[in-house]
């Protein structure tokens, strides 16, 4: 039991320890916190991850390289192409296999169309943890939209195992792309709505404004990445900085967190940034559906793709930012190693020491704002 | 910066700690030797120029005939936009090394995982608890030699395939 608190009234009271998850709902699948609380002020949350290890990264051990690529769907079931992509570009860059450029375009496709679902999924979510069911419905509606498109651009809703080596699976037909372009249309005036509806309101802001500062120096000490990162006032996107693909060709802004409503790095700067992720990620689509040239989608790749014995690191900027892919080839036809470094195991990390001194009820709203999902944790 | 330039400025800081620079693969790595892991890290970290502010991964491989484990420092610079790959390789039937947790916070749970997955002792690590597995989880799955234990807690972890059960 917990040791007794003198509170100099003669009465003494004892803190609380409270199991919060893993079934949770505000946990975003499967993962627990152990709490001690003082009346409703936390001392500690000490996370509890590991319900969700499919020991993704020892299967790559045991798989091919094309036998690996629906795997990493696994890895982050709500943004998969990402995954997808960042495997596929290490083992591009092992075996110097080029790209062909309509590959390289269909995948920026699929990519922001991804990004738009997650972040969707996101500020639904995190609107519903601080009790707005509203806009998540509105949020959902939408993002079925997407796994609409990406249906029709792979077969598949979630679990896309679209891009692979050399390219793209599937071309996408100019029947899609037409739609593709009817939905941003339809999207941009929705997140004007959906700002309105949830970024506006005064219940939200005054649960998030403030809440849960993370200073540039804890941004960087606990390697947060994606839009935690910029959440703190650091303009940092792998796609503008480090880039791959056709990025360099495309023009966005970075939104970084300005202290919006309340200090630099809290809870709604980071939200904040999701939602003008989206927007940008509808000035991409827009832009690519221009320059979409023509061409095959996939290049020459053997079958029995064997890169030569070296090791890569592969980031992408994916929705819960930084996903690296380090792959060691030993030359033979199965990767010797697959490591799979994730935004949202770093940004767990960091809650323990954020949740110190903070109320119960924003603990959900921390949860919320940095964007963690399980899967992604545990892999 | 480069990471000869790098590897230079080491050299000349720590003489005979570091050696066996790779600069021309794709991701240019170095061997540190394990005694000065955590000031060479600090030296990173510190030392205008250099500034990785940031350890990006930190990560293991198991090397079973060279009788080593490698753990990998993945470090990176946002203000310089320069990444460098330092190696330590450990004693695979003793693999001991000091924390850098004192460095980058976030190595706590990498470094956790690492002993998780692989066994590796980290020295000083304020909280070296497993983090994907059950705590009386025996063996170290990403370890090459790995044999998965036949049940865990009275549940088998073994199945029949399918196919076999059907044609029964």
């Amino acid at each position: 039991m917990n040791e007794s608190i003198e509170t100099g009234t003669g009465l003494n009271t004892e803190d609380m320890t409270i199991s919060v998850g893993p079934q949770h709902p505000s946990t975003h699948g499967v993962l627990r916190f152990v709490v001690k609380t003082d009346g409703e002020v936390i001392s500690e949350a000490i996370p509890d991850v590991g319900y969700l290890h499919r020991s993704i990264e020892k299967i790559g051990e045991k798989v091919t390289y094309h036998g690996y690529v629906p795997y990493t769907d696994r890895a982050d079931y709500l943004a998969a192409m990402f995954a997808n992509q960042a495997f596929c570009m290490a083992a591009e860059k092992l075996a110097r296999t080029e790209v062909t450029r309509r590959g390289e375009f269909c995948r920026v496709v699929a990519c922001e169309l991804n990004r738009i679902a997650s972040h969707l999924i996101s500020v639904g979510t995190f609107g519903q943890d601080i009790g707005a069911m509203t806009p998540f419905v509105h949020a959902l509606r939408e993002r079925e939209t997407v796994n609409n498109l990406m249906e029709e651009i792979c077969g598949a809703r979630l679990t896309y195992n679209y891009i692979r080596i050399g390219g793209v699976g599937y071309d996408i037909v100019p029947e899609t792309l037409t739609k593709i372009g009817e939905f941003i249309d339809h999207l941009e005036p929705i997140v004007d709505e959906f700002n309105r509806l949830l970024s506006g309101n005064k219940i939200f802001i005054e649960r998030l404004a403030g809440v849960a500062i993370v200073s540039r120096e804890d941004a960087f000490s606990y390697n947060l990445v994606g839009p935690n990162l910029r959440g703190s006032g650091i303009k940092w996107d792998i796609r503008r900085d480090i880039p791959y693909s056709v990025y360099p060709e495309l023009e966005f802004d970075v939104p970084i967190g300005t202290a919006h409503v309340g200090k630099l790095g809290d809870s709604f700067d980071r939200y904040w940034v999701r939602i003008r992720e989206m927007q940008e990620s509808c000035k991409i689509l827009r832009q690519c559906l221009q320059m979409m040239p023509k061409g095959p989608a996939i290049s020459k790749v053997p079958r029995k793709f064997r890169p030569p014995a070296g090791e890569c690191y592969a980031r992408v900027e994916a929705p819960r930012g930084d996903m690296g892919f380090y792959v060691v080839s030993d030359g033979s036809e199965y990767p010797y190693r697959v490591r799979i470094r994730t935004g949202s195991f770093t940004a767990m990390a960091i809650i323990d020491k954020l949740s110190k001194g903070i109320m119960l009820a924003d603990l959900i709203a921390l949860i919320g704002s940095l964007d963690v999902d399980a899967p992604e944790i545990d892999r | 910066m480069q990471a000869q330039e790098i590897y230079v400025a080491l050299e000349q800081q720590f003489p005979g700690q570091v050696s066996d620079l790779k600069a021309e693969v794709l991701e240019p790595y170095l061997t540190v030797a394990g005694a000065s892991i955590v000031e060479v890290c600090k030296f990173l970290r510190d030392r205008a120029g250099m500034d990785f502010e940031v350890l990006s991964d930190l990560t293991a491989l198991d090397w079973p005939k060279e009788e080593k484990i490698q753990v990998v420092y993945h470090l990176f610079s946002y203000g310089h936009n320069h990444q460098i790959v330092l190696k330590v390789d450990l004693p695979r039937d003793n693999p001991k090394i000091a924390t850098v947790e004192g460095i980058w916070k976030v190595a706590n749970w990498f470094e956790r995982e690492i002993y998780d997955l692989f066994g590796v002792i980290f020295e000083g690590h304020s909280d070296l608890r497993r983090i994907m597995l059950p705590e009386d989880w025996t063996g170290y799955p990403l370890r090459k030699d790995y044999v998965e234990q036949e049940e865990y807690d009275g549940i088998s972890t073994q199945r029949a395939p399918l196919v076999e059960k059907l044609l029964r």
